[in-house]
């Protein structure tokens, strides 16, 4: 029995010029399955990704989100506006964090909430508070971002996303840029996330981590899906020869 | 005849009022040319082309042309098509004009400086193409260039000396008031020179205080 996916990626396909980077990807989501998608860098799977949220369109192919497309065909206008509502429902963190270095971390967590939801400052206050308290960071509220440490900052990052309540998360490399200490802690959270059943799909390199929370693994390489399936078979029986080389390597660079 | 400051002392209210006008004027316009900087770099940037074109015409002209020239055009003549304005306000919106226009260059550079992440950050969250320009980019991109721009309000104070020839009595015409009536040039344009240099560490201190403010939310 399947119900209706989730998150529906159909025939989604991008080039730059003659260069494919996606070919005919199709992936279903359900509703608190957590996906993550491996592969060696330049595969495609950040672009898959950000394809998700349309940060980076796609040339063909559609993005579905319950019964909504995402990257639907319309003029311009229309289009900010619905996509801008779309994204609402989409949390993304990134490799980088990209918090707003000028706000405080209440400021980065409660700005979209009140830009676009319109909610009052108490509550938004209210709202500042749960998430970071989700994330174990309740008393660097008042902080900027320059005074937090790389963790610290990517569990912000998480919250802020959180904040808008949305129906799925992307995380992009969300532990690639940070001192190898400091990856438990986000991993942590993100553990946390996924016993709440929020719907994720994670693009990562921590090979353990996808092995420990994940549903389903994507390996992903030239732009195709080469294997997939749960990550007891892609970790322990890959089929494939180069799911099998890409994870050797990778448990070789690990030692 | 040697110097003689004791003729100082009579004038010594004029030279106030003529401080407290050249700091009006600073002030004034230095917050036209911050906002006015603000308003055309996000012209220059992300206007459409019927509009950025028409712009960099504009943009080019207070670049390309004396401040004199530009305040004489302002003073004498607008009032030629009917505006006749204070020469107060005309000074103010010809500095401010003039140094908006700096302004907007370093803004701009600032701006195409912030991270690209940032504009991704915004968007992801579901802010519009605008808001994200407004709340995330720009507040960024000024703080980041709030050193030049004091380097440019240093330069504007200092200009702000122009205005009095469209007769403004601001420090330096008040100066010139006080020689015409005591002969005693050399003694009255070092007084003001005085005024100035005391203006000057003051905006300096004031501009020392914003960026330290600033200093952690970067």
């Amino acid at each position: 029995m399947t119900a209706k996916p989730f998150v529906d990626i159909r025939h989604a396909a991008k080039s730059y010029g003659t260069l494919e980077v996606l070919k005919d990807i199709n992936l279903q989501v359900q509703k608190g399955q957590i996906v993550a998608i491996i592969g060696p860098s330049g595969s495609g799977k950040s672009t898959l990704l950000r394809a998700i949220n349309d940060l980076d369109p796609l040339t063909s192919g559609e993005i579905w989100l319950e019964d909504k497309q995402v990257n639907k065909s319309l003029p311009p206008r229309q289009y900010e506006k619905h996509i801008n509502q779309v994204r609402q429902e989409i949390g993304m963190v990134f490799q980088h964090f990209n918090l707003f270095p000028h706000l405080t971390v209440h400021g980065n967590i409660t700005l979209a909430p009140k830009m676009l939801k319109g909610i009052s400052d108490k509550e938004a206050d209210d709202l500042a508070k749960d998430q970071l308290a989700r994330v174990g960071l309740l008393d660097r509220i008042d902080y900027y971002p320059s005074q937090l440490s790389g963790g610290q900052k990517q569990r912000v990052a998480i919250a802020r996303a959180l904040a808008m309540a949305p129906k799925v998360m992307l995380f992009d490399e969300a532990t690639s840029a940070l001192d190898p200490e400091l990856v438990e802690e986000v991993n942590l959270v993100m553990k946390k996330l996924a016993e709440e059943h929020m719907t994720m799909i994670i693009v990562t390199h921590e090979m353990g981590f996808a092995q420990d929370v994940c549903d389903r693994v994507l390996f992903m390489d030239q732009g195709i899906v080469v294997e997939e399936g749960p990550p007891e078979k892609i970790f322990r029986n890959p089929e494939n020869e180069r799911t099998q080389n890409f994870l050797r390597k990778h448990l070789q660079s690990q030692k | 005849m040697g110097l003689d400051f004791t003729v100082l002392p009579e004038f010594l209210d004029t030279l106030l009022l003529g401080s407290l006008w050249t700091i009006g004027i600073t002030l004034s316009a230095a917050i036209l040319s911050f906002f006015g900087g603000i308003l055309f770099a996000v012209i220059a940037l992300y206007a459409p082309a019927v509009v950025r074109y028409p712009f960099r015409l504009f943009a080019w002209l207070f670049m390309g042309t004396p401040l004199l020239l530009q305040l004489f055009l302002i003073y004498f003549g607008l009032i030629q098509i009917g505006v006749d304005l204070p020469a107060f306000v005309a000074g103010v919106i010809g500095l401010g004009l003039h140094f908006a226009v700096y302004n907007s260059d370093i803004i701009q550079a600032g701006i195409l400086a912030v991270d690209k992440g940032q504009f991704e950050g915004a968007r992801t969250l579901g802010l519009s193409n605008w808001q994200s320009i407004r709340k995330i980019i720009v507040p960024q991109a000024v703080r980041a260039v709030v050193p030049p721009i004091g380097n440019n309000m240093i330069a504007l104070l200092k200009d702000s000396a122009l205005v009095s020839v469209i007769g403004v009595t601001e420090l330096t015409l008040s100066a010139q008031l006080a020689i015409s009536k005591t002969f005693r040039p050399f003694e009255f344009y070092l007084a003001a020179a005085a005024c100035y240099y005391v203006i000057n560490l003051l905006l300096e201190a004031g501009l020392r205080r914003i960026e330290r403010r600033i200093q952690a939310a970067r």
